[in-house]
């Protein structure tokens, strides 16, 4: 729940909120940054570590290629510069889940800047993307569940060099919404790009949140606050609502916004200032003497863009224009880029790819969403939904019994091929509306067989009722064929 | 003098070092003459020198190669155990003050 203060509410049109957001995004190599252990998420506490990311004396890191490339991708796909040299460098604090005492980053010469990206809601507003590094991660401390937690904290230094990218926006976020839709947006493309599984359970994505205010029409920005580690993109959005409101509340009294971290509290809806040391940080950055400049030069650049797989934004249009679907199908079935692959396939395979969208979204996602599944837990596949389109265009079931087999299909959790087969294949065979279709697309297809009949070669009456029978894949009833014709050749 | 008592006291808590009065007027005599000497260099016209943190960018690289390949050789493959493989469990713990079976384990942490 969002408590946001009362007295607020009236104060709020007078300010302007300030947003920006740091994201950090584990990228999917194999092994860590500057060592060959596992980045394998899950394993025993400090079983995927070495000298290297114990920070043992006299160790040296050398730089994963692979996570080089997976972070030039990102910051392709996030419209980024890419410098040619950046330098790594030494974050220095002290922290125990941070073997070594520093943070291998980067600093001054960050591997890109300048990117951006474009919200949908607020039609054409972006959002700057100041810089993307490249990082190593930390351990993990728990401070609970031991029955020495009172005296001591347990690490695991598993999570420790694991590689990470930090994207840091610029201030350009004016409402919780609009950064609740540019996180949204992030995640998509990182998920497009496959650099990242962007898990939040796991932590492969991690987000905190800079927010202040000011009077409208101020430049200067107001005092910020860091709100650090929120677990979902709605608590940022809930986070950033309360934070705002309790801001424009310590200003409105007359206060003074102290700049500091705080907490988010999901389970209240607040935000809880830490106590924190009075010093402020200081990291005392310098270059990093164990690793030589990170070079990525014009022909590598081109090489990994090679592997850079089409984006949502132009996935999209694409599809708005290949399959002639409505900008808002495409943007249902480019919901994840594993739906939208298989909408692909099936639909390229189906004799009408609009109709196979439009049974997606009519039919399919709203029996998923009531059931709360996932499109991958879907029992009916893209290749059954194409099936199904395939059936309805030839008119050998109608819209009412489609819907009635799916139905069946999610009853009894298997595809609608499946289903379909277990049914009998079932045909609208006596609904005579479909079948006078037929016979009369039939009749005016061939003038010259129907003048033959009509002359008096009754026997011709074979050759229609065959016609039928394949246009509706045998399904048809004989009987009701046979009466149908007489009357409409009679006719 | 530029460092002052002060500056020495910040800088040894920033580096979790504890100094006695004598060690702290110590660094302070130390830390001025240090300063002292870079005074001395930064007088150089260095302006069209680049920032050098590092000798092996600069000397001894193979100059037939450019870009990227130039320091591909410091790199390495995304390979599970391609340089070492992990530490055997009960060796990664071996060496710390304290630890159970399972975690390192350190004075419990509050703050951050």
């Amino acid at each position: 729940m969002v408590t946001t203060p009362e007295s607020s509410v009236a104060a709020r049109a007078k300010y302007e909120p300030v947003i920006g957001l740091e994201v950090h995004v584990q990228l999917l190599t194999e092994t860590k940054i500057f060592c060959s252990c596992s980045t394998r998420f899950g394993a025993p506490p400090n079983t995927n570590v070495c000298p290297v990311c114990l920070g043992m004396p006299g160790v040296l890191p050398v730089l994963n290629r692979r996570a080089v490339e997976f972070a030039v991708l990102a910051a392709m796909a996030l419209n980024c510069r890419i410098h040619e040299t950046s330098i790594f460098a030494r974050k220095n604090y002290f922290y125990p889940d941070l073997p070594k005492g520093y943070q291998i980053s980067q600093y001054d010469k960050p591997l890109a800047e300048f990117g951006w990206i474009e919200l949908k809601q607020n039609i054409g507003k972006k959002i700057g993307i100041t810089r993307i590094h490249l990082e190593e991660d930390a351990g993990k401390s728990l401070h609970e569940g031991f029955a020495d937690a009172t005296e001591k904290t347990a690490i695991d230094l598993n999570r420790t060099g694991v590689p990470l990218i930090e994207i840091v926006s610029e201030p350009d976020i004016s409402t919780p919404e609009e950064a609740y839709e540019y996180l949204t947006l992030l995640k998509e493309i990182i998920l497009y790009t496959g650099v990242s599984d962007c898990n939040m359970e796991e932590g492969s994505l991690r987000c905190d949140a800079n927010i202040s205010v000011r009077p409208r029409g101020q430049k200067e920005f107001g005092t910020k606050t860091e709100i650090k580690n929120v677990n979902s993109f709605r608590f940022v959005r809930e986070a950033l609502e309360y934070e705002i409101g309790r801001q424009i509340e310590v200003v409105e009294s007359g206060g003074k916004i102290t700049q500091e971290t705080r907490l988010y509290n999901a389970n209240e809806g607040k935000t809880y200032g830490m106590r924190s040391k009075e010093q402020a940080h200081d990291y005392r950055y310098f270059p990093e003497p164990d690793l030589l400049p990170l070079v990525v030069d014009e022909k590598w650049k081109a090489e990994i863009a090679k592997q850079l797989p089409e984006l949502p934004e132009a996935r999209r249009a694409r599809l708005v224009k290949d399959y002639g679907i409505t900008a808002y199908d495409a943007g249902v079935l480019t919901f994840s880029k594993e739906l939208a692959d298989q909408f692909e396939a099936a639909a390229q395979a189906a004799k009408n790819p609009k109709r196979v969208a439009n049974l997606v979204q009519g039919e399919l996602m709203g029996r998923l969403k009531s059931r709360n599944l996932e499109i991958g837990d879907s029992p009916i596949t893209m290749q059954g939904v194409a099936m199904s389109a395939d059936l309805v265009e030839s008119g050998a079931i109608s819209g009412k019994m489609l819907k009635d087999l799916y139905d069946l299909s999610f009853e009894r959790g298997k595809d609608f091929g499946a289903v379909y087969e277990e049914e009998g294949r079932p045909v609208q065979s006596s609904d005579t509306s479909t079948l006078e279709k037929i016979i009369n697309d039939l009749i005016a297809a061939n003038p010259k067989q129907v003048e033959q009949y009509r002359a008096g070669k009754k026997t011709m009456i074979g050759f229609f009722v065959g016609q039928v029978m394949k246009a509706s894949k045998g399904q048809a009833n004989p009987q009701v064929v046979n009466e149908l014709l007489v009357r409409k050749l009679e006719g | 003098m530029k460092v002052t008592e002060k500056d020495v006291a910040y800088v040894a808590d920033l580096s979790n070092l504890e100094l006695t009065e004598e060690e702290r007027a110590h660094m302070v005599r130390d830390l001025n003459s240090i300063l002292g000497y870079i005074d001395m260099l930064n007088r150089l016209d260095t302006d069209n020198v680049e920032p050098m943190a590092q000798v092996s960018d600069r000397y001894g690289v193979d100059t037939s190669k450019a870009g990227s390949e130039r320091f591909a050789y410091a790199n390495r493959e995304d390979i599970l155990f391609g340089l070492r493989p992990s530490l055997p469990h009960e060796e990664a713990l071996a060496n710390a003050p304290d630890a159970d079976e399972t975690f390192f384990k350190v004075p419990k942490v509050i703050e951050r």
